[in-house]
Parts: C-alpha cells; structure tokens; sequence
C-alpha cells in the first residue's frame, strides 16, 4: 500500500471514531492503533492478574466466614477480569503466551499499586475502597472507548466492581466503628493507600505522554487531573462519615472550585515503583512465573488427554 | 507441548432467548471449555445454557468485502413496509 493510500484509509478510520462507530478486530486499523490497544489492554490484563495476589495474603487470615467468602469471591471476580481483557487483546493478533511472556520478563506492567505490601486485615478495606475506587473512575469511560472488544469487556468489568469497592468500604466502616485499636488499624491503612491510589490515576497531565492520542482514539476520555480531582471529591467525604482522617495537611475545600484542593504526590516513589524497585516488585513477578512455570505439567496433561481422547474419536469412527 | 486452544462462548440468559456471544477462553477440550465458560462467564446466574465452539471453526465475512456483500440491500426500499403508501382510513394493515 502506498503511503497515500495509508493516509486516506486513516483519514475514514478517524472519521469513523469521531462519529462514535465502534472499530472491531477485522476491521483495517492503523498499525500504532493495534499496537497502542495491546499495550493498554494487555496492561489493564495484567494489573487484574496480578492484583489478586496482594489480597489472597489475608483469604486464610480473614475476620469471618462471611468476610472470607466475599473476599474470595472478589479475587475470583479478578481473574475472571483479567481473562476478559486477554481475550479482547487476542483478538489484535497478539497470543496468549507472548501476552504472559511479557509480563513474566518485565517488558509489560501492570499498575504500580500491587507492588505495595498488604500488611494488616485492614488493608483488604482500603484496597477495596480506594483501589478499586479509583479504577472504578478510571473505568467507567472506556465502557464508550472505540474498540469494541475492550469496550464490551469494560461493561460486565464495571457492572461487577461495584460489589468490590462497597465490601471494601464496608470492612473500613467496621473497623472505625470498633475498638480503638481497629479504628487506628483503618486509619493506618488509609495512611499508607491514600497517596498511591491517587497516583494510580496516573501522570500529572503536564507529563503525560500518551494523553493526546489517547483522547482522539477515546482510549481516555478524561485527563488524568480530571479523573484523581473527581476520586479526591467523592472520597473526602467518605473518610468523614467513618472517621478517618485523609493523610494530606493541605487537603482543604475551595469554595470557589467547588472541590477540593490537595498536596503534593511524590512522583519520585512513583516513578521508582513503576521502574521496578518498589517493595514487592520482585515477589509479585516471582509469584506469577513459579505458578506459570509449577502449571506447565498440569497444561500439558490436560493437552495430552484431549489428543488421546480425539484420536480415541477418529479410531471409533473409522 | 501445544497450547491449550481458544473456544468462543455463547450464553442464553434465559429461556425464550437465543444464545448470544458473550467472549472467548482457552481450554484443552470441549468439557473444560465449558467448565471455564461456567466459571468466567456465568458467577452471577448470567445464563441457563452455554455452547462452546472452537474458534477456529468459525468462518467469518470480511469486513473489506462488506460493500459487495451489503450493500445489495440498501436500494430494497420496497422490502419495507414504509414503502408502500396507503391511505390513513386503512386500520390494521
């Protein structure tokens, strides 16, 4: 194709996305397109897989039964989300196996937020409610994003996040409500979650990268400041009704915005988290290899089985 | 060793409904494709029946052929009702 021929077939597709048509996987698309989807897809894939793990610490330590089964069922919801948004990236062209192979070699990430440790019962409270709080907002608008196969796959992931984050709240609203020893254990929580859930909404605008693109090909609808100034206002005053207080000295409502103006984020720990030194980087990359690696077994039998039983099938028929 | 292959998934959400593409998965045989689609696509009551297929049985059109294949119908006005105009004291037709 030559090179005009190219800018033309851009120009329809553009056209097609600035009338809202959906784009699907056998449909022409720019090659920056197909690449741009499987990285941000393949990265949301990755941030559910990986996401299960810093909650499956407490699934044996957890308060109650009740407690339990929600938890558990939470993190099922996760692998079936990360499974959702592998099968939306494959149908770019793009395998499973390399989808894993880049995650397992460090050449994909996933959102910095699991590299944090979960060190208290609590913590399963602040995760729910503001981790996934904040990738509720972040969310919502690629329900409309352009390519469908991720815009269908964020629908039944919103529509099943909602139970995640109220259990969360839930957790936290107790422990304030309990002694004071559980009252500091939720604050302490809130203490250590509240600065990395607002960096999870990403760069400031002024540094982000990919924003202009992104917009255009309604991969983001929002900018980042949009979305973290919307999840500051809807949690403030959620800390207040149970509380807890928000670790921010300079957290203070302004009148005249109508929200809230607060500090500064340290972009350096962000930065060295996402470049791979935070505190549990290497255990959770160790944890997905070894289960990939201790399953090849188990993947393989189950391959083996199948060939003998289909061969069993032809033999019967012949 | 080969990879496990990909299955479509369709789910009827209730009886009186058609089965409806919902996703895909990766399973070593059709018994387990069903036992992941249960699990993936079904945790709350989302269906009363599930059919698997595998993908790569699936033929599908061309999105390029889509002006030779379609277009043919877009000048059918007349297989319409609208078309055919009839006076208002018509009832029932």
């Amino acid at each position: 194709m030559s090179e005009k021929e190219v800018k033309n077939l851009e120009a329809i597709f553009d056209a097609r996305i600035a009338r809202d048509e959906k784009i699907e996987p056998k449909d022409w698309m720019p090659e920056k397109y197909r690449q741009t989807h499987i990285r941000q897809i393949s990265q949301h894939a990755h941030s559910e897989i990986v996401g299960m793990l810093p909650e499956g610490n407490w699934i044996t330590r957890a308060p109650s039964l009740k407690r339990k089964v929600a938890l558990l069922a939470k993190i099922q919801d996760e692998a079936g989300h990360g499974l959702y948004l592998y099968s939306a990236c494959e149908t770019l062209g793009v395998s499973r196996e390399e989808l894993y192979e880049q995650l397992h070699s460090g050449k994909a990430k996933y959102s910095s937020i699991f590299n944090y440790p979960t060190l208290t019962w609590a913590d399963m409270g602040a995760i729910g409610w503001l981790v996934d709080g904040a990738a509720i907002i972040n969310q919502v608008p690629l329900c409309s994003t352009s390519f469908g196969p991720y815009a269908r796959a964020m629908v039944r992931v919103c529509k099943e996040e909602s139970f995640h984050q109220r259990q969360g709240f839930q957790i936290m609203m107790t422990l304030a409500e309990g002694t004071p020893e559980q009252k500091e254990m939720a604050q302490d929580a809130l203490n250590r979650w509240w600065w990395p859930a607002l960096m999870m909404l990403g760069p400031l605008d002024a540094e982000s990268v990919h924003t202009e693109q992104s917009m255009k090909w309604k991969l983001k609808r929002k900018s980042n400041d949009d979305l973290r100034q919307q999840f500051v206002d809807q949690t403030v005053p959620q800390a207040k009704m149970i509380g807890l207080t928000i670790p921010d000295p300079d957290l203070k409502w302004n009148e005249e915005k109508q929200s809230y103006d607060f500090g500064e984020m340290n972009w350096d720990e962000f930065w060295q988290v996402v470049k791979g030194h935070g505190p549990c980087n290497k255990e959770r990359i160790s944890a997905r290899v070894n289960a990939w690696e201790k399953g090849k077994w188990v993947r393989d039998a189950a391959m083996a089985y199948a060939e003998k039983q289909a061969n069993k099938e032809v033999k019967q028929a012949i | 060793m080969k990879n496990w292959p990909l299955w479509e998934v369709f789910i009827r959400s209730k009886n009186g409904l058609e089965h409806r593409h919902c996703g895909s998965l990766h399973a070593s045989d059709a018994t387990m494709a069903l036992e992941n689609a249960r699990d993936v696509y079904t945790r709350r009551m989302e269906g009363v029946s599930i059919w698997v297929v595998p993908s790569a049985q699936i033929t599908a059109s061309n999105p390029d052929d889509s002006a030779e294949l379609f277009d043919p119908a877009k000048d059918k006005a007349y297989r319409h009702p609208t078309f055919y105009e009839l006076p208002d004291e018509l009832k029932h037709m």
